[in-house]
């Protein structure tokens, strides 16, 4: 029987096991949505399409399924690339479909035409205009293989209206070929077995876990690894939640804002075992000062991370999990070869004098600090919540002071460091996971991003928490402004506020004020058992910064502290 | 360094721009860029001309190869290869300077594919550093145009024993 081309893309999307959709409509895709109640596929109706684009995101992070989000032509197709580029930078599997005016019409500067394949083609995996309905399915096919597999990445297929329209037999292709793209997956053994040989040779090893790890779920081999071998772990910001954050071999996170203990035990560890992690400019420091005593083994899924930033002795190209455990493997058969241990047991001793010495911490002093506001949200939860953030100090501090156990549960965005993230991955999150608390950690500059979803969540009845640390300022800025600036606070100061309790209760949420530590707790507990979505304004410390600081293009280990 | 790679291609729409963007984008540098079909049907042949430190060209390299629409990477350094490239230039040739500019058209072997009372046009093959040396040699005279192509390149069927 033949079918159209909207019909089909929907058979597709049902085939890879779609069940939700972050979406906005328009003319380019209305042939789409009018098929769309024709299938058991729910559709969320959004209120700005970069927030399909982030919902479909921390669906995905959360789940680790593809997130697909779908748009219009034009203005929702550009609406999409700040999500797409967070999504990049962050290696999430996503499927963005848009719109596109019919073909007679393309390069004619047709209304509301973009050419979003091209304006994505720098921050996609890959993106393909669909020019023929008979190849619907097949790049269909492609673009969520692609999109799930090797190092993930969002994959954009853009969809004329006319395509949309148009008539062919369906056939779903069975396999997926693609000669030109084959990802190794099973590491080099031999580099695996110089690994094991490097880390018997250690004295001071350490584990630097990244996003991958979470990615490939590698947690349980990082542990075990970590664990029988008596090597301490620090993560990426993308790794948290690799390694349980209460393990007494955890250093914590590095780099810019990374823990006293974490940073020294880089730059004084004689290897290092980076896993899924790219070493990005916030994590390294001054690149020359960075782990200089270390041999680094860097496992990775992407040849291209490997030796982008940092020379690599021992390079694996592979999945970490695969490779982590072929290493386990190997060690296995070589545990009696060393007292892993007592060998190490100067350097453990080394590391936790560093963690007593300088542990993160922050001065009490009677008013609201936004690090107890965290420190206070995990002990309610007991850290059973999934948390996203926005982007800046609420940031930083979600990822000092939760402490983290498992892998999927921090969705922040790393690389590209998007305002507006946080709300709308706890959107999708909330659909990945209806029975968890959503938390959203937010800034107040970072929420008037994307508080339109307000309506989205309140309409699906999702009962996301928002907690606003509220400081005033664009706080991060400000903290350099303050810091390297001679305290010039231009444009930082967050003047002309909303209500944001009122703004809560306009919506159709519930609004919650907090103005004083004593009530920290007690209203916390109660915004969080209301099975509404719910806005936590709490007016925190305005000028408090985030420590330890590494200024930028400083060395890892010149951190300014408390 | 110097290096020319050769980077097999999926002919899609688009491949062209997702190659140079990649270039673009992350600052590589191209001095030349040949594209044109090979004998399989959808498949092209990029030769690019580049230059950088090793590890400028292994990111390249990676970087191409990641390139869903990429079949393939050669780079050629250290392999035995023919390399070529193609240019016409038109040189500056009254009755006082034609047969000087004749003599070494013929020492390099260029063809004389165009004539006027006041210039030549000489085309010339070879590899990288027999076209700069052709160009030297002619700047004298005044060059009024130049078109070259791209490098392109081939693997040599003979390899040196490597140690
Ligand atoms: C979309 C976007 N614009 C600008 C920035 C630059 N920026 C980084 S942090 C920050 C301040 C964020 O303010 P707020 O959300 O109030 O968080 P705070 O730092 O105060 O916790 C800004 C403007 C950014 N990261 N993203
Ligand atoms: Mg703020």
């Amino acid at each position: 029987m033949e079918l159209n081309g909207a019909r089909i893309l929907l058979e597709c999307l049902k085939r890879e096991g779609v069940d939700v959709l972050f979406g906005y409509p328009g003319g380019a895709v209305i042939d789409i949505y009018d098929e769309l109640p024709r299938h058991d596929i729910r559709h969320v109706l959004v209120r700005h399409e970069q927030a399909a684009v982030h919902a479909a995101d921390g669906f995905a992070r959360a789940s680790g399924k593809v997130g697909v989000c779908l748009v219009t032509s034009g203005p929702g197709a550009t609406n999409t690339v700040t999500g797409i580029a967070t999504a990049y930078a962050d290696s999430i599997p996503m499927v963005v479909l848009t719109g596109q005016v019919p073909t007679p019409l393309i390069g004619n500067d047709a209304f509301q035409e973009v050419d979003i394949v091209g304006i994505t083609r720098p921050c996609t995996k890959h993106n393909y205009l669909v020019k023929d309905v008979r190849d619907l399915a097949r790049v269909l096919r492609q673009a969520f293989y692609l999109a799930r597999s090797g190092r993930p990445g969002p994959v954009l297929v853009d969809l004329p209206k006319d395509v949309m329209q148009a008539k062919t037999e369906f056939a779903w292709p069975e396999d997926v070929k693609l000669r030109s793209y084959n990802p190794t997956y099973r590491p080099n053994l031999n580099q695996l077995r110089r690994a094991v040989e490097a880390l018997i040779e250690a004295k001071r090893p350490l584990f630097f876990a990244g996003g991958g790890v979470v990615m490939s779920d590698a947690s349980e081999e990082l542990g075990w690894l970590a664990r029988t071998l008596s090597i301490p772990v620090t993560s990426t910001l993308m790794g948290l939640g690799a390694f349980p954050g209460d393990d007494p071999l955890w250093l914590g996170m590095i780099g810019m804002h990374g823990t006293y203990a974490g940073n020294k035990a880089v730059n004084n560890a004689d290897c290092i075992v980076a896993v899924g992690a790219r070493f990005d400019d916030r994590v390294t420091g001054r690149l020359s000062a960075f782990a200089s005593g270390a041999r680094i083994i860097h496992i990775d899924i992407d040849p291209t991370s490997i030796r982008k930033n940092v020379q690599v002795d021992i390079p694996v190209v592979g999945d970490c999990r695969k490779a982590l455990a072929g290493i386990r493997e190997i060690a296995t058969t070589r545990l009696a070869e060393k007292d892993w241990a007592t060998a190490h047991e100067p350097w453990l001793a080394q590391v936790s004098a560093w963690r007593t010495e300088q542990p993160l911490t922050y001065v009490k002093n009677g008013s609201i600090k936004p690090q107890q506001v965290v420190e206070t949200i995990f002990s309610i939860t007991r850290g059973d919540a999934i948390v996203t953030t926005e982007v800046g100090q609420n940031q930083m501090w979600t990822a000092q002071f939760f402490t983290f156990r498992k892998p999927r549960t921090l969705l922040t965005s790393g690389g590209l460091g998007t305002m507006g993230y946080g709300f709308p991955a706890a959107i999708g999150a909330q659909f990945a996971f209806p029975d968890k608390l959503v938390i959203d950690m937010a800034g107040d500059g970072s929420i008037q991003m994307n508080i339109q979803e307000l309506a989205t969540a309140v309409c699906n009845k999702l009962p996301i928490k928002i907690v606003i640390l509220n400081n005033g300022y664009l706080g991060m800025v400000r903290q350099w402004q303050e810091l390297f600036y001679q305290r010039n606070y231009c444009a930082t100061c967050m003047e002309a506020q909303p209500d944001f309790v009122k703004l809560a209760e306009a919506y159709g949420a519930e609004g919650y004020r907090i103005t004083e530590a004593g009530e920290l707790e007690s209203t916390l507990r109660a915004a969080f058992a209301s099975p509404h979505t719910a806005v936590i304004d709490v007016r925190v410390e305005r000028e408090e910064n985030v420590y330890p600081m590494v200024p930028a293009g400083a060395a890892l280990d010149e951190m300014l502290l408390v | 360094m110097r290096h020319v790679l050769s980077v097999l291609v999926e002919n899609e729409p688009g491949v062209l721009s997702r190659v140079a963007g990649l270039f673009s984008g992350r600052g590589f540098n191209i001095e030349s860029l040949n594209v044109a079909p090979t004998l399989e049907e959808g498949v092209s042949l990029m030769t690019i001309s580049t230059s950088g430190e090793e590890q400028i060209i292994e990111q390249i390299v990676k970087q191409l190869r990641k390139l869903v629409t990429v079949i393939k990477v050669v780079d050629f350094e250290g392999i035995a290869a023919v390399e070529r490239e193609m240019m016409m230039v038109k040189v500056q040739a009254d009755d006082a300077r034609r047969a000087e500019v004749l003599r070494i058209a013929d020492i390099f072997r260029c063809k004389v594919v165009d004539v006027s009372l006041n210039d030549l046009t000489l085309e010339a093959t070879g590899d990288h550093g027999k076209i700069q040396a052709i160009l030297s040699l002619l700047a004298r005279f005044g060059i009024k145009e130049i078109a070259r192509t791209g490098t392109v390149a081939m693997r040599r069927s003979m390899q040196p024993e490597t140690a």
